[in-house]
């Protein structure tokens, strides 16, 4: 029991076998990171060991590598943390009270965490924060440090019906009922080394026998299923 | 309302129809003059819609200006820049400016434009969009709302009959149709035996064709659109005979008057496009109007 939750730790090392998808980000480059910190002398560290570490964005390393980097500009990093999932709110709060001297000591905090995590960390100090990645989107692992979008979390899943292939996502332009005239040879017109998705779609299903998928008009998407700021509370 | 491109269709008229740009400002008059010219030769001008994702003039404002003049448009509506709200009422729009015709396009990808940075909209797809202005002549909006007039569109659609595969693009196509498609204005034509294929296969969906045909100013030129318009490749023979014309233009009229007259038997009509040489258009339609 750590302060009144049971926790379970999964204490293996964050790999790709673990995480299957995930939040891609990648980190801001340093002019960027320092100028919004140009007034701020001391700085506390903060990386993920979800997302971000298999990103190579904000992991052990890259906090480390941060850290040197800061100090080569002058700056005194006061303490790093890396949050076991620092979207968790509670989570990330009770790190960096674990972490409260260097915290408070702190000019400035560095997020090298998803927007989700910069928010939690941000929500649980009133210390000026910064975000130090860009969150890009969703992906899927191809191999090691190599993402692709596959799912756009519109919240109206329609896989079922396109051969497990989402042409919300998958189609630059989320067409819904066949590919644009800018195919060309199953190529998409707006990168030639993508496959346009409705080919992959209709080889799916060719390959299904399943094609008749493909005759049914798909009607407008109720885009109110992804209206923001998203919220779920599971009833119980 | 019948528009008149529509009663020449139904009356088994073999049409001409142009495409014209409108203006990168709101200075219309060469835009204007250009049209003016092309009406006597033309039976209905197509009025693109920030073609190639590069911001224009509204083609609203300006089907309408040809409208007002007793021009018959054709209003190219994309699904690219307008949610369902802005796509409807500019529908509406449309029709109370007395434009009749109405082309739906899915568009060009913002990524081939001049605003590379700005957000795709794609809240409907050329399918639904169709549907849409199908539902507005029957008098409801996308909400199952009544809205007054009931706006009878001449709704066309877009076809490709070069691109591979196709019995893939042909499910879209039977959609379009279903949807109230009455016409296709195909992309450019270059083979006219795969226009004899694409109207055997579109023939039971009974819907008009009107084929493309793009002017080819020079061999560079055939090979910028082969590599950035969608889904338009110049075949290498053509380019060829550009490449080795002593006059290119000349020669680029010479092929477009050429594939015009090939094409002309396999549809019900044939689409200029001249990328800003309408003037030529005259020469291109030349046999084939005589021969009306």
């Amino acid at each position: 029991m750590v302060g009144g939750f049971p926790l379970t730790i999964d204490h293996r090392p964050p790999t790709i076998d673990r995480f299957k998808t995930m939040i891609v980000s990648k980190q801001k480059n340093l002019d960027e990171i320092l100028a919004a910190m140009a007034g701020d002398g001391k700085v506390f560290l903060i990386g993920c060991a979800k997302c971000a570490t298999v990103c190579k964005s904000g992991g052990e390393e890259e906090v480390w590598q941060m850290q040197e980097a800061l100090i080569s500009a002058g700056k005194e990093v006061t303490g790093s943390v890396v949050i076991d999932e620092a979207c968790h709110m509670l989570r990330a709060g009770r790190d960096l009270r674990a972490k409260k001297e260097m915290v408070e000591e702190a000019d400035a905090l560095l997020v090298l965490a998803c927007g989700a995590g910069v928010q939690s960390v941000s929500a649980g100090t009133p210390k000026k924060t910064v975000a130090g990645l860009d969150t890009l989107f969703l992906g899927n692992i191809r191999r090691f440090g190599q993402f692709e979008q596959k799912c756009s979390l519109c919240g109206e899943c329609i896989l079922t019906e396109t051969g497990c292939i989402c042409p919300v996502t998958v189609c630059p332009k989320g067409l819904l009922n066949g590919p644009c005239g800018g195919m060309d040879n199953g190529l998409c017109e707006t990168d030639r080394e993508n496959e346009c998705a409705w080919f992959q779609i209709y080889e799916r299903l060719q390959a299904q026998g399943t094609t008749d998928k493909l005759k049914r008009t798909v009607p407008q998407k109720d885009f109110s299923k992804m209206l923001k700021p998203g919220k779920l509370k599971i009833e119980r | 309302m019948t528009t008149c491109l529509q009663q020449k269709l139904a009356s088994g008229h073999f049409v001409l129809t142009a495409e014209v740009c409108p203006p990168k400002g709101s200075d219309c008059t060469e835009f204007l003059e250009k049209s003016r010219h092309l009406s006597a030769f033309v039976d209905a001008i197509n009025v693109t819609d920030n073609q190639g994702a590069t911001m224009r003039i509204s083609p609203l404002a300006a089907a309408a200006l040809l409208a007002r003049e007793g021009m018959e448009p054709i209003f190219q509506i994309t699904c690219r820049d307008r949610n369902r709200l802005a796509l409807q009422s500019d529908l509406l729009g449309a029709a109370a400016l007395g434009i009749g015709n109405v082309l739906a396009l899915t568009g060009d990808h913002i990524s081939f434009g001049d605003h590379k940075a700005s957000k795709p909209v794609f809240d409907l797809d050329s399918v639904q969009l169709l549907q849409t202005i199908k539902g507005l002549g029957e008098g409801l909006d996308l909400a199952g709302r009544a809205v007054s007039g009931a706006p009878a569109f001449f709704a066309g659609a877009a076809a490709a009959p070069e691109a591979e595969p196709f019995p893939l693009t042909f499910y879209k196509l039977e959609k379009k149709v279903a949807a109230g498609a009455q016409f296709f204005q195909t992309q450019a034509v270059f083979d006219p035996e795969r226009l004899r294929l694409f109207s055997e296969a579109v023939r039971p969906l009974n819907v008009k064709v009107i084929a493309g045909i793009l002017l080819l100013k020079s061999a560079g030129m055939a090979r910028f659109v082969t590599s950035n318009i969608p889904g338009l490749k110049v075949p290498a023979p053509l380019v060829e005979e550009l490449e080795s014309a002593a006059d290119p233009m000349a020669a680029g009229v010479t092929i477009a008057a050429r594939l015009a007259a090939a094409c002309k038997p396999y549809c019900d009509g044939l689409h200029i496009m001249a990328m800003g040489r309408e003037d030529l258009i005259p020469q291109i339609v030349e046999a084939v109007r005589s021969e009306k």
